[in-house]
């Protein structure tokens, strides 16, 4: 990689970043504003038009609350916590595949934090990872409730990656790659007629979904910080820009959630006709096919983020839809019909693989 | 037990069907109705009032805040006969009366007029019985206007620098709602 490559890419790693956070800023008034119209309230419309600073009013507030540690707690873990759930969950965004390659002269740059050939598994990583974050602030804080909302979490996150892993493996099945990018590329062939995974693998997604409601601590699955048992679950003891934190770590969650769930069953940065669009600027608007693939990876991007923000709005479209599982139904679902369903599932696609149904 | 009436129901706990065990068609039916509460929410004037923005309207009947009215002239029609305080159930009015001097003839009405004029708002029950029992017409009960909460005891007794008409009536007090003509009769004609 050549050294003007390499810069727009670290500038792509920064992009990625700064999006995540604006994304997870956001997401915050999203919720709020989406939580209302469904109760048919009016929600947030006082900090600028429509409420758009509330965001930004939020942040003032937390920063300039009081930094607060109980009695007994671990100073050094307790701010470890956060900062650990924020860091995971922001690295797990970094291989995310949001757009095909830009091509400008010479240097071509991928729209991609960071392309390796085991993608999946790194964010898989980043998200078990993050799991540690939610234990040692809710062990730290030397509270019953936090440790009981943080050993939720841990169980929960540990019962619904299994369930998660396997749905993967059937889309590993059939891509027979790691790199969410190849995964991406895959889904769309020029020149032929093809399908997303989502169409190969409804069983899988459907899977994967749940599993990604109960990874990301949302509701029906928010146990570990369900207010009407724990008070806070993990983050009671947690106040200020500490507790900020662990917000945006669960809306980072979502989005890199979305994200994946995007790339690996509604074909990524991909949308229907894009070769023939392609063509089509290229014979009849006489552009050339540089320009054109350009304009193409632009779109691609756009659409991309249609999905994001289409399954963001999903998880919280949920939360205020449904009640809280209790917390055997929840461990009953996980491991006695998900993980079966799942393996069912790999078992499916192996036959189907075999019979040349799917490929 | 024999049951009393025909109403109770007999409930039989059936084993769930497969669609109801599966919870994703019950999942979808609620995300339907909040769905469409989203686009009632997003569409449709909604029922919130904005508080400090819209206030809802008053009833035309609504007793508020005491006025003690002028009359054309601008003189105060109070003539101090202590009828209001004696229907107050509340005892929350009380007056002293004085004789008025030469010249202030363009001030007070009659010849006996009211020197102080105080309503306990703490006491006061807003039920209207001094405005009913008012043979000179001065005392009313607005319908626009309530008295606004305050932090000391003392000061909710208002005294005759706060309840007596202003003589410009622009110098009213904006707090509290003003109905326009409309809203009047739209709420007149609710109630009738």
């Amino acid at each position: 990689m050549t050294l003007p490559a390499l810069g727009w890419q670290g500038l792509v790693v920064l992009v990625v970043f700064g999006v995540s956070l604006l994304i997870a800023t956001y997401s915050t008034y999203a919720e709020r504003v989406i939580a209302a119209f469904l109760q048919d309230r009016v929600g947030p419309d006082r900090a600028g038009p429509f409420g758009l600073l509330q965001p930004l009013a939020d942040a003032v507030k937390l920063f300039t609350k009081e930094e607060f540690f109980p009695a007994g707690a671990n100073r050094a873990l307790f701010v470890f916590g956060p900062c650990l759930a924020m860091v995971t969950a922001l690295m797990s965004s970094a291989v995310i595949p949001f757009g095909n390659v830009l091509q400008f002269g010479e240097t071509s740059i991928h729209l991609q934090g960071i392309e390796i050939n085991v993608g999946m598994l790194y964010v898989f990583g980043m998200v078990s990872l993050g799991v540690y974050g939610i234990m040692i602030g809710g062990w730290a804080s030397n509270n019953k409730f936090s440790l009981l909302g943080a050993i939720r979490a841990a169980s929960q996150n540990i019962s619904y990656e299994i369930a998660m892993g396997l749905a993967l493996i059937a889309v590993l099945m059939m891509s027979g790659t790691l790199s969410l990018r190849e995964i991406t590329l895959q889904q769309s062939v020029a020149g032929e007629w093809h399908f997303w995974n989502i169409a190969k693998q409804p069983l899988g997604f459907i899977i994967f979904i749940v599993c990604a409601f109960a990874e990301t601590n949302r509701t029906p699955f928010d146990l570990p910080e369900c207010e009407t048992e724990l008070i806070g679950g993990y983050h009671t003891e947690y106040s200020s820009m500490k507790m900020g934190l662990y917000l945006f770590a669960e809306y980072i969650n979502v989005f890199v959630a979305s994200a994946v769930m995007s790339v690996l069953y509604f074909g990524g940065f991909n949308f229907p006709f894009q070769y023939e669009l392609r063509d089509w600027l290229v014979s009849s608007q006489h552009l050339e096919l540089v320009t054109a693939s350009n304009i193409i990876t632009i779109l691609g991007l756009v659409g991309l983020f249609a999905k994001i923000f289409g399954f963001i709005f999903f998880f919280m479209w949920v939360r205020w839809t449904l009640p809280r599982f209790r917390y055997d139904q929840l461990m009953r679902l996980g491991w006695t019909i998900l993980i079966p369903l799942a393996i069912f599932n790999i078992l499916l696609t192996g036959g189907l693989i075999t019979f040349g149904v799917i490929n | 037990m024999e049951s009393l009436s025909k109403r109770a129901k007999v409930l039989e706990k059936k084993p769930m069907t497969f669609a109801e065990r599966a919870y994703l068609p019950a999942i979808f039916q609620g995300l339907t109705i909040t769905m469409r509460h989203f686009f009632r929410a997003a569409t449709k004037k909604q029922v919130t009032i904005r508080y400090p923005d819209e206030t809802r309207p008053f009833s035309p009947v609504f007793r508020g805040l005491h006025v003690l009215k002028r009359d054309e002239a601008g003189r105060e029609r109070c003539t101090a006969c202590g009828l209001c305080a004696v229907a107050c159930p509340a005892e929350a009015i009380t007056m002293v009366a004085g004789e008025r001097k030469k010249g202030e003839e363009n001030l007070y009405r009659e010849e006996k007029y009211a020197v102080s004029y105080e309503i306990n708002m703490l006491r006061c029950i807003f039920c209207g019985l001094c405005e009913e029992a008012c043979p000179k017409a001065a005392v009313y009960l607005q319908a626009d206007k309530m008295a606004p909460p305050r932090f000391e005891r003392d000061e909710f007794i208002y005294g005759k620098d706060r309840l007596v008409e202003p003589v410009t009536p622009d110098n009213r007090s904006k707090r509290g709602i003003q109905l326009t003509p409309e809203q009047a009769d739209k709420l007149r004609s609710q109630l009738a």
